[in-house]
């Protein structure tokens, strides 16, 4: 299945290995939770990309101490409606530091992406066949267009009304 | 009142062209209902019955005339002419067409109104004190945090999928006129030791199924850190809510599952790690949305005036009115006016276009162009000089909104029950006119006084019978319409929720009931004394013993 990232439709090149199958030959494999907790050595000393599925019923701060070692994680939306990893993603990202890849996998669809996005996550993963990507795609575009001024701090870098008056403010008072 | 500045307004446009986008969406198929739902839920749109049904925002319940007229306008061309003003301080449209829904929301917001979280599990519209900036028993205008939480909470990215709806109330007074004990979080303006003004928090009431009275669990909260602790309950609510069984997902569950205290200490301790951070609100953004709330201009007038004391005197009808309809305002010479939505044999709530532009006329002429919506479904001039309060209510009773019933039995909260709901157990709206047709002599009425008397058509309470002082829930036995009675509810300071007086009533007894209920409090009461006061003192047995003695 494709993803979207950076603006772009790329073709996944990491693989999901469920925890009976062996990570040898997969250049970049995504593991489970329970397999890195129980990891072996092998898999702790591991020299390669690695990436983690996270539940979304896990609290983030249960990995704090290994994000350095994943360089890519995927938060799942087992329906779209349900928006725990929306709250897991701002926590990586704003209270552990996570910088690497952060994925939204499952039941992703085109209105979740401004709210994905401000949360702090850089890919999307795209279901379907070639035209209902294309146009996941063009709703990626709108997606990040509709909303040109958000009311509240997030995980993203747009800065929100409340900072626009702030500076606004200071500026009043400077000139 | 609050003005949008370029960012709201920015904001709320884009918003109609995006619900535009998604709508052509669907209307061309490349949506499902199943994938539209969530996001027109969002939009205040819902599928009812036979029809979508629009939910407008009404923020703090606070509008003026230029936005009553609009919504008149709206209940014209979109609808059949008139509206219904919810418990929610929300107005609904019961037809509007899909294909223009867009351009209403475009109507809308020209006025500065939107629909935007209505609807769907997200933050919805959130409510306060309906006398906000005209109680004389008030810390500070509660409208000033409600418009920060408004801002905050509209398009929430981390929490517009919770797993249930959640609705926030704020007072800014010690006398409770917002429930704030039956929401999800209730937030009271109070002073603390050294005379600083902050909140105390109230988290996990609710009504449905599960009524519940909400735990305190912060007695005082700085202005300051309002939205970082917001955001750490949503948060902690957000990933522990249940999300498996749909009756169990208000938050009020999660409270009572861990109990007050461990859900009090999951807040502290996220709210630690959040506070400090760019939620802080600068005093000087606080500054800037509450200059919006300062007080119209009042004029320095004596504390009585003597043509509305004369017109008292020789107007019975008047009299009488002021008598329910009337309450103290903080500044001397002034009232605030209560327009009731309860006709005798009407639906309560209901206002036609043009009785809605009566209203605004009326605001705009005498009442510094404010209008509040109440939580009991009526309206509110807040600022009404008392000089100028005769001819109010004779401009009210020509557009036939001068029910003279504020606080009386037939002033009641009803749902729409069986008539329109596909979810009751029994009607409501009939039952309620049948009351209110009983009790239709208003000096009766008056001398009963105050009684809230509130009736839902299944276990969901949107008639709130719960916090009735009197409620009724429709329930079904083997397919018949029956209705079960509690006594002693209350939604105030002193919430609480009403006890079963016993085996429900059929539809046709129980009107009787009803009745019998009320003639038993007027043997029993105390000089002065209040239906719920009355009960409080003497509980069950002797309405027990009235209505089913002779069985
Ligand atoms: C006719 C269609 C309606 C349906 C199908 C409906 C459905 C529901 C349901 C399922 C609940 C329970 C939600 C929960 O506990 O999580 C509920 C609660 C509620 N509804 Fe309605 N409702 C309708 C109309 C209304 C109207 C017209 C009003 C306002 C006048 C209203 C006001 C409320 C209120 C205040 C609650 C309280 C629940 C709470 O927050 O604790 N509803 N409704
Ligand atoms: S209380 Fe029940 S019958 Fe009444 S409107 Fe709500 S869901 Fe319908």
């Amino acid at each position: 299945m494709p993803v979207i990232k950076d603006g772009r439709l790329v073709e996944d090149d990491w693989t999901f290995i469920p925890d009976f199958l062996p990570l040898d030959e997969v250049a970049r494999p995504v593991v489970s939770l329970a397999r890195w907790r129980d990891g072996d050595c092998a898999l702790r000393a591991r020299n390669g990309r690695l990436g983690l599925r996270l539940p979304n019923d896990t609290d983030p701060a249960a990995i704090g101490a290994d994000l350095d070692r994943f360089a890519l994680i995927e938060l799942e939306f087992p329906v779209f409606k349900d928006g725990r990893a929306y709250s897991q993603a701002r926590l990586l990202r704003e209270r552990h530091g996570y910088r690497g890849e952060l994925r939204a996998v499952g039941e992703v669809v085109r209105d979740q992406y401004f709210f994905l996005e401000r949360c702090g996550f850089d890919s999307v993963s795209v279901a379907g066949d070639k035209a209902d990507q294309g146009r996941a795609l063009e709703g990626w575009y709108e997606a990040m267009a509709e909303i040109s001024v958000p009311m509240q701090p997030a995980a993203d870098q747009r800065p929100p009304a409340s900072s626009l008056r702030e500076r606004r403010r200071a500026a009043a008072v400077a000139s | 009142m609050y003005r949008y500045d370029e960012f709201d307004s920015t904001l709320v446009n884009e918003r109609v062209v995006q619900f535009r986008g998604q709508v052509a969406r669907r209307l061309s198929g490349e949506l499902d209902e199943d994938h539209f739902k969530p996001l027109r839920l969002m939009n205040g749109l819902y599928l009812q019955l036979h029809a979508y049904m629009l939910r407008v925002a009404i923020p703090y319940g606070t509008l003026d005339s230029l936005q009553m007229r609009r919504l008149a306008r709206i209940a014209r061309v979109y609808d059949r002419g008139y509206g219904h003003f919810t418990t929610r301080q929300n107005i609904q449209y019961n037809w509007p067409k899909l294909a223009e829904v867009p351009d209403l929301l475009a109507e809308l917001a020209e006025v500065e109104m939107h629909a935007i979280q209505t609807s769907g599990n997200c933050i919805r519209n959130v409510t306060a004190d309906h006398f906000a900036g005209a109680a004389a028993d008030e810390v500070e205008d509660p409208r000033i945090h409600a418009e920060i939480i408004r801002q905050w909470s509209t398009l929430h990215p981390e929490f517009s999928f919770l797993p249930r709806k959640f609705k926030i109330a704020v007072t800014g007074a010690a006398r409770d006129r917002a429930a704030i004990k039956v929401h999800d979080i209730g937030l009271q303006l109070r002073r603390d030791a050294a005379g600083e003004v902050g909140f105390r928090v109230i988290v996990g009431g609710g009504q449905g199924r599960t009524p519940m009275i909400g735990p305190t669990i912060r007695e005082f909260l700085p202005k300051a850190d309002l939205l970082s602790y917001l955001e750490a309950i949503l948060r902690v609510y957000n990933r522990l809510g249940r999300r498996d069984n749909l009756f169990k997902a208000r938050i009020k569950i999660l409270v009572a599952s861990v109990g007050a205290d461990i859900f009090a200490a999951m807040v502290e301790e996220e709210w630690r790690a959040l506070r400090g951070g760019s939620l802080d609100l600068p005093a000087e953004e606080v500054a800037r949305i509450a200059a919006y709330f300062a007080p119209p201009p009042f004029e320095n007038l004596p504390a009585q005036d003597t043509g509305f004391e004369a017109m008292r005197f020789e107007d019975r009808d008047f009299a009488r009115w002021c008598r329910t309809n009337l309450h103290v305002h903080k500044q001397p010479g002034y009232a605030i006016l209560s327009i009731s939505l309860k006709p005798v044999g009407g639906v309560p709530g209901d206002a036609t276009a043009e009785q809605m532009e009566a209203v605004a006329d009326l605001a705009e002429r005498y009442g510094q162009d404010e209008i509040r919506v109440s939580h009991e479904q009526n309206l509110v001039l807040p600022h009404v000089r008392l000089r100028d309060v005769h001819a109010v209510w004779q401009g009210l009773v020509a557009a036939g909104l001068g029910a003279a019933n504020i606080g009386l039995v037939s002033d009641m909260i009803s749902c729409p029950g069986l008539d329109y709901c596909n979810l009751a157990n029994a009607r409501s709206i009939p039952v309620a006119q049948r009351i209110a047709t009983r009790f239709a002599d208003l000096d009766r009425q008056h001398d009963i006084g105050e009684l809230k008397l509130k009736i839902s058509g299944c276990i969901n309470a949107c008639g709130h019978h719960h916090v009735g002082h009197i409620g009724i829930l429709g329930v079904d036995k083997k397919g018949r319409e029956f209705y079960q009675i509690t006594l002693g509810g209350s939604a105030g300071e002193d919430a609480s929720l009403g006890d079963i007086v016993g085996p429900a009533f059929s539809y046709d007894d129980v009107v009787d009931a009803v009745e019998s209920l009320v003639e038993t409090y007027l043997d029993l009461r105390e000089e002065g004394e209040l239906f719920l006061d009355a009960y409080r003192r003497v509980g069950l047995a002797p309405f027990k013993e009235a209505l089913y003695a002779g069985h």
